[in-house]
């Protein structure tokens, strides 16, 4: 008990993490897809920037003080990139999802398979 | 100058990219990636030849600052022999680029395309030359946001390249993504993400619960970046729609990047001695990839698309390179990095082969190919030769990734092993004499379209089915390059 309690923050990136990659893996249209990848991302920056805690550690600003106690910028840093990564992520899959509805006039998984399934037999009988 | 080398050729296509986006008129942004991949790909030549020479490890810091505080580039056996495979490729793909990119990407876009081309080229050449783990991450997405975009370029053509890279973008994320978490559980543990400091400090608390989980999050998205089968189901259709160009840029070079980084992170950071990763992580790479091989060319002999034929048997190829790593041994990783190497080469002659009757006909298919062996001869024997190529045959370099692969199972007394190897391999014939059979021993049908074949067509494909037939027959520079890339990650004799 008192495991869980210490370590809450990781059960919690961890219950973000699978209710995204959930959203992922069994969402058919495209736009909860989206959503579910951003959330499955998002639950990655909390553990990185949630692992650079420090206890009773401040913002890692230069205080001239020697004994001040500091959080780790570092994995913060690494979000920002991983942020930047993610928004690039998103802004490009939003346009593949106009981009589909605009050519196929749906966005659902399972229609796309029908309308691709019948492209493809049609393009076979040519063939 | 010198000195500055293993950074240039990053530098070059990554500055090369919005230069490109700005660039206007017909071919001001292709001869601007011309100019940039062949200068990359000559860094990379003196880059190898130098670390050939004197065989020690260069090592750059970015920006003076020595590791483990900053990023360095490490050129070693490794990254050395793979550098050259991405951006000789990338060069010869950027030359056959010119006509493929003409005949299926609308006008107004080629500015667009050259510089998403020069971005993912840059990423794939960063993902190899860097030291630090988490400046792979960002060259991984570099390489696949930019190829993302180039895969969905093929829906003037052909709509299905939307859905395509929509997939192809969800599952990269999702493998970029669980890396990344790896990673994180590997900074916690350690606090560093520079490599070699990593392998150093993991072995303290290698027998953690944790490092072990890092190891599987890394791995798992890795197999997922390199189409490892059961996680292949993105590449097929992204490489089948994608414009034909890209086809060969990414089915040549993207999959291979993945490879290396997993080479590089399994065996350069966790170690062969670390628990649990000779039994468990290699036995399950053997065994999905003898699953991919079988796959992969059974899928392939029910293809009629020819795009999709060999995009099926790359997962039967990568499923070769599994085993290499999953022998877990010096000799199975040098067969690895030997087929990496040969199966770039070969795919590339395909695909640009493919390319050439594809950017005529609109599509390279059983039916548009029948009776095209008389017609256009050469395109078509480079299709033959990269074919026989992927089975193996003598006098190819698939032949010669195949006889290290079986040596390295049979040092293990892997016999079931290597004989499914050699049974897989004799069945990618099927699909090879399919594609005689159309070619060659049917007549063209009366009003298909002419198709024709000049220089510009044959010479890229040319040059990698001579590069696939040379390195059959002189392969021993290849072998030696490719044991002293092994022996960077597992010492022992040859």
């Amino acid at each position: 008990m008192s495991n869980l309690i210490a370590h809450w923050n990781y059960f919690l990136v961890i219950a973000l993490m699978m209710i995204g990659f959930y959203a992922v893996i069994a969402r058919g249209n495209m736009v909860k897809k989206m959503v579910g990848l951003t959330i499955f991302q998002t639950s990655v920056f909390m553990l990185y920037i949630s692992m650079g805690k420090v206890a009773n550690g401040t913002a890692p600003i230069l205080t001239g003080d020697a004994t001040t106690l500091y959080a780790n910028p570092l994995p913060h840093v690494l979000i920002l990139t991983a942020i930047v990564v993610g928004v690039a992520t998103t802004a490009v899959g939003y346009a593949l999802i106009i981009r589909v509805y605009e050519s196929y006039g749906t966005i659902e998984d399972d229609e796309l398979i029908k309308i691709i399934e019948a492209e493809e037999n049609a393009e076979a009988s040519n063939a | 100058m010198m000195q500055h080398l293993p950074i240039l050729q990053v530098l070059l296509p990554l500055l090369g990219a919005p230069l490109a986006a700005l660039l206007r008129g017909r071919d001001m942004a292709w001869g601007l990636a011309l100019l940039l991949t062949g200068a990359a790909f000559l860094i990379s030549i003196i880059l190898f030849s130098q670390q050939q020479m004197t065989g020690e490890t260069l090592v750059y810091d970015l920006g003076g600052w020595p590791a483990p505080i900053g990023i360095v580039y490490v050129i070693d056996a490794a990254s050395a022999l793979v550098l050259p495979v991405i951006s000789g490729i990338a060069f010869v793909a950027t030359i056959a680029a010119r006509r493929l990119v003409e005949a299926e990407i609308d006008a107004r876009d080629h500015a667009l395309f050259y510089a998403a081309w020069l971005l993912t080229i840059a990423g794939m050449l960063g993902q190899v030359t860097t030291g630090d783990a988490f400046n792979i991450f960002v060259f991984l997405e570099i390489s696949s946001l930019s190829a993302y975009a180039l895969v969905a370029m093929g829906a003037g053509r052909d709509r299905r390249a939307l859905p395509a890279a929509f997939n192809y973008l969800i599952l990269g994320t999702v493998g970029a993504t669980f890396y990344v978490i790896g990673l994180g559980l590997l900074y916690m543990l350690t606090g560093t993400l520079n490599l070699m400091d990593l392998s150093e400090r993991l072995a303290d608390v290698q027998s953690t619960r944790a490092a072990f989980t890092a190891l599987a999050f890394i791995a798992l998205g890795l197999f997922l970046k390199m189409a490892l089968f059961p996680l292949h189901f993105w590449l097929v259709p992204a490489y089948a729609h994608a414009p034909s160009a890209v086809s060969a840029l990414m089915a040549a070079t993207a999959t291979k990047v993945s490879v290396y980084v997993l080479i590089r992170l399994v065996f350069g950071v966790f170690g062969i001695d670390f628990p649990g990763l000779a039994d468990a992580v290699g036995l399950l790479v053997l065994t999905l990839g003898i699953a991919g091989a079988f796959v992969g060319t059974l899928a392939a002999i029910l293809e009629t698309d020819l795009k999709k034929l060999f995009a099926q048997s790359s997962i039967a190829q990568l499923g070769y390179m599994a085993i290499g790593i999953g022998a877990m041994s010096a000799t199975g990783l040098a067969a690895a990095f030997i087929h990496l190497f040969n199966h770039a080469l070969m795919k590339a002659a395909l695909f640009l082969a493919i390319g050439a009757i594809a950017a005529q006909v609109g599509r390279a298919s059983m039916g548009t190919i029948q009776g095209a062996g008389r017609q256009i001869p050469l395109t078509m024997t480079a299709i033959l030769v990269g074919g026989l190529a992927l089975i193996g045959v003598p006098l190819t370099a698939g032949f010669i990734s195949k006889l290290y692969l079986v040596r390295a199972l049979l040092e293990q007394d892997f016999w079931l092993l290597a004989a499914l190897t050699f049974i897989s391999s004799a069945l990618a014939l099927a699909y090879v004499w399919k594609i005689i059979e159309a070619a060659w021993l049917k007549e063209r049908p009366k009003g298909a379209p002419v198709l024709v074949e000049t220089p510009v067509h044959y010479v890229p494909a040319w040059l990698m089915v001579i590069a696939t037939i040379g390195f059959g027959i002189f392969a021993s520079p290849l072998v030696d390059a490719a044991y002293a890339a092994a022996h960077v990650f597992i010492g022992g004799a040859r």
